[in-house]
């Protein structure tokens, strides 16, 4: 057994092996820790973790390690699955405001729908290196929607230190209906839902036609668990008429109308979530996960009964706008009480990121003990940045939880993982440990000192 | 100066009265006392002058808590003592209860200073953010030192309730945005509803003037094919606009010019100036600009570089207003690092913890807690009790209002926050938050909760938030 002391140099010589190829999964044992599993239930203190070929084989109290396998003391340290991010925009930007270098936007496109976050995404981003040094493992990154009310297809990532980011390319669709969905749709909510409704019809009618004018190519496309990519996205196809949809944005959104691929609908007021949810009455094959829902607590009911999955901010609290008037950080609790899934995403402001999403849920558990408010327990909050938005994202049961057959995600903390004071030591992501330095952990020790009697600061690397 | 007397001690108060009467504000059928009133010769030069006095309270002990006094101090099972708008005594369990004081017990609970942030601009970029309460930024010219924030502030913001539930608000530095190398002077308020925004301005807070280098300006004016479009541009500007206030301050001053009269404050030393600017060498150059033309910057706002030039600034005596872990949504915020902060007081310069965000000023506390978090991992083992001037203390310095508040000091408003645990937690909340001694928030109690008239009748109004 390993002592403490030890664990924290590991943790050190990770920090300076960062160009090193990570090595294979590694089977690894956790002793002696506060063990949160993720899904929804009660830390569990002095619990053992164990991962063997990249998998979760065994957690919690009375777990012992297998024979012959290394074990780490995680005395006074907290075990977690690895967080999962919503709606990034991981490996699309290296800084927001340098146009060059940011993919988030394409408001000059001529498409919306087929656009494809999967072959632009850039692991070696510095905001990679920092969500993963956060805790963040795995991650939806989605475009923004710039020229169209449909922002095009996000894809579903984990964050290892490699170039394999991309774990299921086109895992949805993301298209705005609030009022932002209004502005681009021309100026009102009624052209957006008029504008979706040609698409899918468009979709609909461009999925049965099997009578497609000119060559069709059907080689393989890169593919993991995702869809197969419409031959027609990459052969040559014609059609008499494109009035409304490019034939790329049609072809993108067939498996849209056949439910194969989720719909991800930002919407924030009450009763632009009702009208979403009814998208399903036309639409019966939809597969719809709400993104926003600032007012989802005023027709949580509704949403519970329509079976549909939300990812909302865990802490507005502002009428921002006309749609976000009733905003409130009850908004969650309230929804999640009302038997909704909620996973708690989105990022405000500047400051925050995917690796805030613990302050988030952390001032969840704070505000239930606000009377008259409504937040999360402890366990709910950290499984609404675990479990919950994995499912949402398509990952079943097995992503988000430290339970039998998981993914071997998980993060060591020095501290309650939810507590601003508190920050992972080690990260692993399919059983594979991870580097935990980047630009700022190097700047950081260049100007640890400022002392330049011998030499500039440029030369301390 | 002489408006900062006003406030402080028994003098400037009595001095008040007769005006405080004749004004005769009521509520709740009793008088609002005039103690923080302005003196009234004052009042008569200030335009726009502040209209707001205290609320009633009741003289309150709070007993039992842990203390943090805003000034590096911790007393463990404190007693905190207010009334007459005043902090009356701070001690230990000793310390003797008078007569006819509240007592409330803070078992358990901790209490502070009340939140000050030196970086807001609530009511000049009000909720909901649509483009009719875009005033903040006078971006039609690069130097606008003639605007003034308040005439923008809109006082039935919801943002100013939400920062004193959620984040213990007591009072706030509103600026003008970065847009400008000059972009007006800042207005500072007491956390107060009020139907004017002379019924929130701090009495006796000096004039700030803030100014923007870097990206911002030569963007704005860049892009319309104007000078400034380049950083040398931005310096070309100020040092001929400094020139021109120079020879202005010099003369009979008899023509107004309201541009002319801020800087000329400024050149004074009567209007602080709080300094956009986020990299290293260019605050080394602003300190510089400063020194040429014989003033002095007071803070530094967004100053992620400040790490690596903190000596400088603790030479200097310059504040640095930073965020805990903003980063990389510009380009002169890509080396901002979490350790910022604790670089910056370890080297011994002023750490000041600010937010220019109607959600990051409800939960400034935590800011700081990560802040010093992110020190300790590295080495740098800051006191919670030292962390906590960092939204306190170190923003009423930055601000000039330190003499007034931003600590529990006998003699200073009693602006007081009572948290339901360790106000460096994030499962922590404020319980109940007293300005100038009267109670305006109390968690308990749904009716000692402000809704602005915006929010009235709307969906969620009244509603906990």
């Amino acid at each position: 057994m390993t002592s403490r002391l030890s664990l924290f140099a590991g943790a050190v010589f990770a920090l300076a092996s960062s160009l090193a190829t990570p090595a294979n999964a590694q089977d690894v044992a956790i002793t002696g820790a506060t063990v949160a599993l993720g899904d929804g239930s009660d830390p569990v203190e002095n619990a053992t973790v164990v991962v063997r070929g990249g998998r979760v084989t065994a957690a919690g109290s009375g777990v012992s390690v297998p024979a012959g396998m290394q074990a780490i003391d995680g005395t006074g340290m907290w075990v977690t699955p690895g967080l999962f991010a919503s709606m990034t925009h991981l490996g699309l930007v290296d800084v927001d405001a340098v146009d060059e270098s940011n993919d988030v936007y394409a408001t000059g496109s001529p498409f919306g729908a087929a656009l494809d976050v999967s072959p632009v995404i850039n692991p070696m981003a510095q905001d990679f290196a920092y969500s993963r040094a956060g805790g963040v493992t795995r991650a939806t990154v989605t475009p923004n929607a710039g020229s169209t009310i449909f922002a095009g297809q996000g894809a579903l990532i984990d964050l290892g230190a490699d170039y394999d980011a991309v774990r299921r390319p086109r895992a949805f669709q993301y298209v705005e209906l609030g009022e932002g969905g209004a502005r681009l749709a021309g100026g009102s909510r009624t052209s957006s839902h008029a504008l979706f409704r040609n698409a899918l019809r468009e979709a609909s009618a461009y999925g049965e036609d099997a009578e497609l004018v000119g060559r069709s190519e059907t080689r393989d496309m890169r593919t993991y668990d995702d869809l197969r990519i419409d031959p027609r996205l990459t052969g040559r196809a014609e059609r008499d008429t494109d009035v409304l949809l490019s034939r790329f944005d049609a072809a993108a959104l067939v498996p849209v109308v056949t439910g194969e691929q989720k719909l991800y609908i930002g919407v924030e007021r009450a009763s632009d979530i009702l009208s979403a949810i009814a998208l399903k009455d036309e639409f019966p094959r939809l597969d719809i996960v709400i993104v926003g829902a600032a007012e989802g607590w005023m027709v949580a009911d509704r949403i519970a009964a329509a079976g549909v999955p939300v990812i909302a901010a865990g802490l507005r609290d502002l009428p921002v706008s006309f749609e976000q008037l009733a905003a409130t950080q009850s908004n969650v609790g309230r929804m999640r009480d009302a038997g909704v899934e909620v996973a708690i995403g989105l990022y405000d402001s500047s400051g925050d990121h995917p690796r805030g999403l613990p302050q988030q849920a952390g001032n969840l558990v704070g505000l239930s003990r606000v009377p008259g408010a409504t937040g999360l327990t402890w366990g709910e909050a950290f499984a609404a940045i675990s479990s919950v938005p994995a499912h949402i994202a398509g990952l079943g049961e097995t992503g988000g939880t430290l339970t039998p057959g998981a993914l071997g995600d998980l993060v060591v903390w020095d501290g309650d993982p939810l507590e601003t004071s508190s920050a992972p030591v080690r990260v692993f992501i399919d059983g594979v440990e991870q580097p935990l330095d980047n630009h700022q952990t190097r700047l950081r020790e260049r100007y640890r000192t400022l002392d330049e009697s011998q030499l500039p600061r440029g030369y301390e690397w | 100066m002489t408006r900062r007397s006003a406030g402080i001690g028994l003098l400037p108060a009595l001095a008040a009265l007769p005006l405080a009467l004749a004004g005769c504000a009521t509520a709740g059928g009793e008088e609002r006392p005039a103690a923080n009133r302005p003196a009234a010769a004052e009042t008569a030069q200030v335009p726009y002058a502040s209209t707001y006095t205290r609320y009633p309270g009741v003289p309150t002990a709070l007993v039992g808590a842990t203390v943090y006094d805003g000034a590096g101090g911790r007393i463990d099972n404190g007693i905190v003592l207010f009334a007459d708008g005043e902090v009356v005594g701070i001690g230990g369990a000793d310390l003797a209860v008078p007569a006819g004081y509240t007592r409330i017990d803070g078992t358990g609970k901790f209490v502070t200073p009340g939140v000050i942030d030196v970086h807001s601009h609530l009511g000049d970029y009000p909720t909901p953010s649509v483009d009719a309460h875009a005033d903040g930024n006078e971006a039609t010219d690069p130097t606008t030192p003639e605007v003034w924030a308040e005439h923008s502030v809109w006082p039935q913001d919801p943002g100013f309730a939400r920062a004193l539930a959620n984040g213990g608000v007591t009072s706030l530095q509103i600026l003008p945005g970065s847009a400008n190398l000059m972009g007006g002077r800042s207005v500072t308020v007491k956390n107060v509803p009020s139907r004017t925004v002379q019924g929130m301005k701090f009495p006796g807070a000096p004039y700030s003037l803030k100014m923007a280098c870097g990206e911002n300006p030569k963007r704005v004016y860049g892009s319309r094919g104007r000078m400034p479009s380049t950083r040398m541009g931005n310096f070309a500007v100020n040092r001929e606009t400094w020139i021109e206030a120079r020879e202005y301050a010099d003369g009979d001053r008899e023509d107004r010019d309201l541009a002319m009269e801020t800087l000329a404050g400024v050149l004074d030393g009567d209007i602080l100036i709080q300094n956009h600017c986020y990299r290293a060498d260019e605050m080394a150059l602003v300190m510089d600009m400063a020194r040429e033309f014989g003033y002095r910057v007071t803070a530094f706002h967004h100053a992620v570089e400040s790490y690596k030039i903190a000596d400088l600034l603790r030479d200097n005596g310059v504040c640095s207003a930073v965020w805990a872990d903003w980063y990389g949504f510009k380009m002169e915020a890509y080396d901002a690092i979490p350790e910022n902060a604790a670089l910056i007081h370890n080297a011994g310069a002023c750490v000041v913890i600010h937010s220019d965000d109607e959600n990051g000023i409800q939960r400034l506390n935590q800011e700081a807690a990560k802040a010093q978090a992110d020190g300790r991992r590295m080495g740098i083992d800051i006191p919670d009790e030292q962390v906590i001037s960092w939204f306190t203390l170190n923003a009423a310095r930055a601000m000039g209002i330190d003499e007034m508040t931003g600590s529990l000091q006998p003699g200073k408003m009693a602006d007081v926050v009572l948290w339901n645990g360790d106000p460096l937690s994030v499962y922590t909340r404020p319980e109940m938050v007293w300005i100038d001694g009267a109670l305006m928030y109390d968690y308990n109690d749904p009716r000692r909760r402000p809704i602005s008239d915006f929010e009235l009748g709307q969906p969620g109004a009244g509603d906990v938030k």
